[in-house]
């Protein structure tokens, strides 16, 4: 089985903001990791009143694969789909791409919930991956 | 169209490496966080002027400055929770007025809020009143304008927030000049219909 990890953070209007892929993957399953991750938000939504924190481990689980959520102050969802794996290393994740998401947001140019189109941001969040995921 | 193309792609390079920079820059409370009084006045004077330009009565330009002060509000808030000791969001109404009236107008005008209350008369409507918010200080309504509250700016850096927290509310702001204090403003939030029913709930069930 390769590890493949599908990434998105999901904006407050519910609409996608940035999707990435980490680690070997094959073409024909991108489509169903974006289904899955898109059902996942429901429960992400129950979820969002039962705790202040903002990680949200593991919401739903499809076959082999786990979607985990961590939500930011203001409601901007990231989600991972990923297999199992350690949950410490995915809340590193998480937490250094809210902070590389705040940093975007202070840009003033940047509409708040319009899709994050900045190459540079791209790359960082490849380098997380590689550091925390992969 | 090959060269075209080789020069779109020069320039994507060029903008990324500018843009690099806002990701290097560290989140942490700089030294030198405070601007001047002067130059924000100045800035929020010209705002105004130049809304008052474009827009067609005061309700419009209150709905402009309310507008503005959303973009502000959302930087302001995520920015805020982040240097928190602990990240972690808010949900609940009470918490959300606490976080702002403390934190955020700390942060913004180095102050707490005056204080912070409940309307009598409905269940739904909460106030935070500032005695003498320092960015109103050099703007003058002229008499013809006199409905017309400067405030507007604060009520859109509260409404984000509001909304945010998933409390999604109607925020104005009113100015009730007293005793020495002329610039006495009052922001009010009118919260959903949802979030009272949800907040009876959560009240409930605990």
């Amino acid at each position: 089985m390769s590890t493949t990890y599908y990434f998105a953070i999901v904006g407050a209007t519910d609409s996608p903001l940035y999707e990435a892929e980490f680690g070997i993957h094959r073409a024909e399953n991108t489509h169903l990791h974006q289904f899955v991750v898109h059902a996942a938000l429901d429960l992400v939504e129950d979820a969002l009143f039962l705790t202040n924190a903002c990680y949200l481990k593991t919401v739903d689980k499809y076959n082999d694969w786990n979607v985990s959520a961590y939500v930011t102050p203001s409601n901007v969802r990231l989600m991972l789909l990923h297999e199992a794996r350690s949950e410490d290393s995915i809340r590193s994740f998480f937490t250094d791409c809210h902070e590389f998401y705040i940093k975007t947001l202070m840009n003033p140019f940047y509409e708040p919930n319009s899709p994050i189109l900045s190459q540079a941001f791209d790359t960082k969040i490849n380098t997380l991956a590689k550091k925390y995921l992969l | 169209m090959a060269t075209q193309a080789g020069n779109l792609l020069k320039l994507d390079t060029r903008v990324s490496k500018r843009s690099n920079m806002l990701l290097e820059q560290s989140t942490a409370k700089p030294r030198r966080d405070k601007v001047g009084l002067g130059a924000f006045a100045f800035l929020l004077a010209e705002i105004i002027r130049y809304s008052q330009n474009r827009v067609l009565g005061i309700q419009d330009l209150e709905a402009k400055m309310n507008e503005i002060g959303k973009r502000v509000g959302i930087r302001v808030f995520e920015l805020m929770m982040w240097r928190e000791k602990s990240v972690h969001r808010e949900t609940r109404v009470l918490q959300t007025l606490v976080f702002i009236n403390t934190v955020v107008w700390r942060a913004l005008f180095e102050k707490q809020a005056d204080s912070l209350g409940r309307s009598t008369e409905n269940d739904d409507e909460y106030m935070i009143t500032d005695n003498e918010p320092a960015v109103l200080k050099y703007i003058s309504v002229p008499k013809e304008m006199s409905s017309f509250s400067p405030g507007a700016f604060l009520a859109g850096i509260v409404e984000a927030i509001a909304e945010c927290c998933q409390c999604p509310a109607r925020v104005t702001s009113h100015l009730v000049p007293a005793e020495g204090m002329p610039l006495k403003t009052v922001i009010l939030l009118k919260f959903d219909k949802e979030v009272m029913d949800r907040e009876k709930r959560l009240d409930s069930g605990k």
